[in-house]
């Protein structure tokens, strides 16, 4: 049997009748075509599949699309809604080489949008903990961290 | 001041913002009208042969279009060596046999992926199991079980390289190194699964979508699996997450979603899960290394001796290519005066191991640095200054095989040593107690291999410019973007030709009916040469139309240089005299009578020898602290001097150098498959363990320019090469840290432990 649910993704309102057994990535990924949120692994290992309920970081595949009822989702998509400008996390993950293949990169920058929300002078242990989460095998991780530091620098003047 | 403009500037990635944002569409994100969802049935047994399949029941259920096994196929076999079809020994999906677990048996589409999920349970396929191979050792015994007929000794091919007088050369040593090594599988564990869509043309053609690193080989093989010509096929590329030589093959779901949108008539998608991926896919070979090289007390070399059992798994996948290329890379480097080489590629009924990043290097350089290290040890030599006495130079060869054209290791060694302080923090590090320790590795790559093993009748590689009268250009070409950056190198070498901005040029890549035929995809590193000299041949006569208009305008002496700079076109003593890019294409275009100015280019490596146009080379240090308690390596930094040429994007090189250390990281001490009669039990991210942001030390490289007169403005490979370097120098300083020698990967914390307390047998 379906369930009822309702999402406020990105600000906007959903309704949505789900199987029970379906995931948030599933949903947001298939019944929203908000395909900017990946799907990397579906054990919650990888963290391709990040997106932020609540100000928390989570795990879209290990998260039902039930759980999620009336909860408030954030997707990479909703971080520069207008489409044009890019936040300042998108802009330094851009400017200093933080993206390769990208499949890891809108997974990265969610948790990196929760880490810097908490912490907006993080030193480099604190990115690196905040990214443990999340995997990537082209960069090396460096220029994400560095770009991570950047980014909390621009935001802190702006 | 730099000469260009735009090569070797920090030019962003041009698919970066899009990448950002979540805009960038990759396979899986493609979502078509009435698209059906495949699964693949996977052999549970390791060796056996099939007897009956019943799709009966899978197929009455409610929601399935269609259950299709190798019966209902073509049977035709396919293998990238299409030039020896010998060597192509799968088919798409089984027919009689299975060899490994995980080996794909049947497919069905239904609406829904539960549903295809559903379905797969309801096929019943009886098996009658056959004992199997699970090792090199196994498959080489007398008597061992025939995994392919055709090959009753389970020895799928040997590769030998051999020149000079071995005899000779080890009676002129001082010193013999003679060890064997054994190094182990990994995954390229790209972070996006495979995933393609295929869909069924009105008129007949076959659309695929897919993650691949070869779209033109995809076509090729897909079509001749199919029964199909190759111009009944398209094969698309979106964006790809990542490769790393693991998507550079026809997989059976490609094959197996083409299939089922021709009988449907519908879009098919498949898409792979991570545990698809890691406990049935292609992985990097295996192998057991017997090396044998003499030296002279001064550590000049005389001779090696060298084999590689290559543990292929079930199929021959690319195993061929890294048998040879295994071989090719024993003997680079140093200068070996005699040398002989035997790679046997040998079959098990494990998952095929294929293609990966290094490509046979990593495994052939573990051996030979280890051993360079050991000979320095031995000869109480320092293992910078060995290397530096036997140290390739330009000009050097492999006789009969390569020549090694533009060559800066010499000075990478001397830049390693200097920026990391080898000397006397080495030395430190002898004298130290502490469980510190520094170790240096090298290594040299190919810049893309000459070889036409796909046998291929178009070029290596291919460009088509299109100019515009509103000064922009349109780049097409089949090189294909797998996260690497070479759309962002390929604008970058157009841009600085014809002297425009990026953001004057727009790009169509890698859609094999759109793209000039044609190009043999990413791999081995040829993208940036191959596919960089192609967009230079056709900017090239771009150029020359453009100059003869400007010639026409200002009725130029024809002596004159024309420059292209800043979108504008000049003679280059009267740079006044110049007429924008957007105005010269619009006279060129009025005196050809409309026609557009449109032009292609093409790259075929000749004369290079057997192997490839251009050796990359580089050196590397590591420094590590052991703790002797836990047996616990901390890779605390890196240093990396390499001669990749001329830097095109110094940024994206540095990219690729960092994720080479990664990856070499997790090769050297994490990553792993545990095996238990050929089932891989880690097949999840939790299991397997890759590298995260807390394990990746800091690291310094120094980029030495060399240029490479066959690559476009002096290129040649970055960050294929860069894999290797990093498990032996990370060896060699836990040698130096801990006293014990490491001969075998991934050196675990058990193992640390256990080579401290003298418990270690290897």
């Amino acid at each position: 049997m379906k369930h009822l649910i309702h999402l406020k993704v990105n600000g906007d309102d959903y309704e949505l009748a789900v199987a029970p057994h379906r995931t948030l990535n599933e949903v947001l990924r298939e019944d929203l075509a908000l395909t900017g949120t990946k799907f990397g692994c579906g054990t919650g290992d990888c963290g391709a599949c990040t997106v932020i309920m609540n100000g928390r970081n989570v795990s879209s595949c290990l998260t039902l699309a039930v759980e999620a009822n009336g909860q408030d989702i954030m997707t990479i998509e909703g971080l520069a809604p207008s489409g044009q400008e890019l936040h300042p996390i998108q802009e330094a993950f851009v400017t200093y080489g933080a993206i390769q293949c990208g499949f890891c990169t809108p997974g990265m920058i969610m948790s990196a949008k929760v880490l810097l929300d908490k912490n907006p002078n993080p030193d480099e242990p604190d990115i690196r903990a905040g990214l443990s989460g999340n995997l990537c095998r082209c960069t090396g991780y460096n220029k994400i961290v560095e770009a991570i530091e950047k980014a909390a620098h621009q935001m802190n003047q702006d | 001041m730099s000469k260009y403009s735009i090569i070797g500037t920090n030019t962003p990635r041009v698919d970066s913002p899009a990448k950002a944002t979540g805009r960038a569409l990759y396979a899986d994100d493609i979502k078509l009208p009435g698209m059906l969802h495949g699964q693949i049935l996977r052999s549970p047994l390791a060796h056996a042969r099939i007897l009956n399949i019943d799709i009966s029941k899978a197929a009455a259920l409610p929601g399935v279009k269609a259950v299709i096994t190798g019966e209902d196929t073509p049977k035709v076999k396919f293998g990238n060596w299409r030039l020896f079809p010998d060597t192509q020994d799968e088919y798409p999906l089984a027919v009689d046999k299975v060899r490994f677990i995980g080996d794909e048996v049947a497919a069905v589409v239904a609406i829904d992926n539960d549903l295809a999920c559903e379905a797969l349970d309801l096929i019943k396929v009886e098996y009658e199991e056959l004992p199997a191979n699970f090792s090199v050792d196994e498959s080489m015994a007398p008597g061992a079980p025939v995994i392919h007929d055709y090959r009753p000794d389970n020895i799928s091919l040997n590769r030998k390289i051999e020149y000079g007088d071995l005899v000779k050369g080890f009676a002129e040593a001082d010193f013999i190194a003679e060890n064997t090594f054994e190094v182990h599988a990994v995954s390229h564990a790209y972070m996006e699964p495979c995933a393609c869509v295929a869909q069924s043309d009105d008129d007949g053609r076959v659309t695929l979508w897919t993650s691949t690193q070869v779209p033109y080989i995809v076509q090729c093989l897909l079509a001749s699996t199919l029964g199909l010509r190759e111009n009944d096929v398209r094969v698309i590329k979106p964006v790809v997450g990542g490769g790393f030589g693991g998507k550079m093959e026809l997989r059976a779901w490609e094959f197996c979603a083409a299939f089922l949108a021709r009988r449907t008539g519908k879009p098919v998608k498949f898409r792979l899960s991570r545990t698809d991926e890691l406990a049935y896919g292609r992985r990097r070979h295996g192998m057991k290394l017997y090396s044998k090289v003499g030296f002279k007390k001064d550590g000049t070399i005389t001779a090696k001796d060298f084999r590689a059992d290559l543990d292929g798994g079930a199929y021959n996948s690319m195993g061929p290519t890294a048998t040879f290329l295994c071989g090719n890379f024993g003997a680079m480097l140093y200068r070996y005066p005699n040398y002989r080489y035997n790679g046997y590629h040998i079959y098990t009924n494990k998952p095929p191991a294929g293609a990966m990043r290094g490509f046979g290097a990593p495994q052939a350089l573990f051996a030979s640095e280890t051993q360079m290290n050991m000979a320095a040890e031995a000869l109480g030599l320092d293992p910078i200054e060995i290397r530096i006495k036997n140290a390739m130079v330009p000009g050097d060869q492999i006789p009969d095989v390569a020549t090694v054209s533009s060559c800066g290791f010499i000075e990478c060694l001397q830049e390693v040593a200097k920026m990391s302080g080898w000397k006397a923090k080495r030395a430190a590090c002898a004298e130290s107690r502490d469980g510190k320790g520094m170790g240096v590795g090298c290594y040299s790559f190919i810049s893309g291999g000459v070889f036409n093993w796909l046998y291929t009748q178009y070029t290596f590689s291919a460009a088509e410019i299109r100019a515009f009268e509103d000064g922009t250009v349109h780049l097409l070409t089949p090189a294909t973007d797998i996260g690497q950056g070479s759309d962002t190198t390929l604008k970058q070498i157009l841009a600085e030709e014809l002297g425009l901005r990026m953001e004057d040029i727009r790009l169509t890549v890698a859609d094999t009916s759109v793209t000039p035929q044609s190009d043999l995809g990413t791999w081995g590193s040829r993208v940036t040469l191959m596919g960089g000299n192609a967009v230079r041949d056709a900017a090239a006569k771009i150029k020359k139309a453009l100059a003869g208009v400007v010639s026409l305008k200002f009725d130029l002496n024809v002596i004159h240089d024309i420059g292209f700079k800043d979108g504008k076109i000049f003679p280059v003593t009267r740079p006044d005299r110049c007429l924008t890019f957007g105005q010269a294409v619009h006279m060129h275009q009025k005196f050809k009578r409309g026609e557009p100015l449109v032009a292609r280019g093409y790259y075929v490596p000749r004369g290079k020898g057997l192997v490839t146009p251009a050796f990359s080379f580089g050196a590397q240090v590591a420094e590590v602290q052991v703790d002797r308690e836990t047996g616990i390596v901390k890779v605390e930094k890196m240093y990396t001097a390499h001669d990749c040429g001329t830097v095109i994007n110094p940024m994206s090189v540095d990219g690729q150098l960092e994720g080479s250390i990664e990856m070499g990281l997790g090769y050297a001490l994490c990553e792993r498959f545990v095996m238990d009669k050929g089932r891989t039990l880690n097949t999840t991210f939790l299991d397997y363990k890759v590298p995260t942001a807390l394990d990746m030390p800091p690291g310094e490289s120094v980029c030495i320019e060399t240029f490479e007169s066959e690559g476009p403005f002096g290129a040649k490979e970055a960050g294929e090469g860069l894999v290797s370097p990093t498990a032996p120098a990370i060896a060699e300083a836990i040698s130096q840290a801990t006293g014990y020698r490491f001969k075998d990967l991934p050196i675990t914390p058990e193992k640390v432990l256990e080579g401290i307390g003298g418990l270690r047998k290897v």
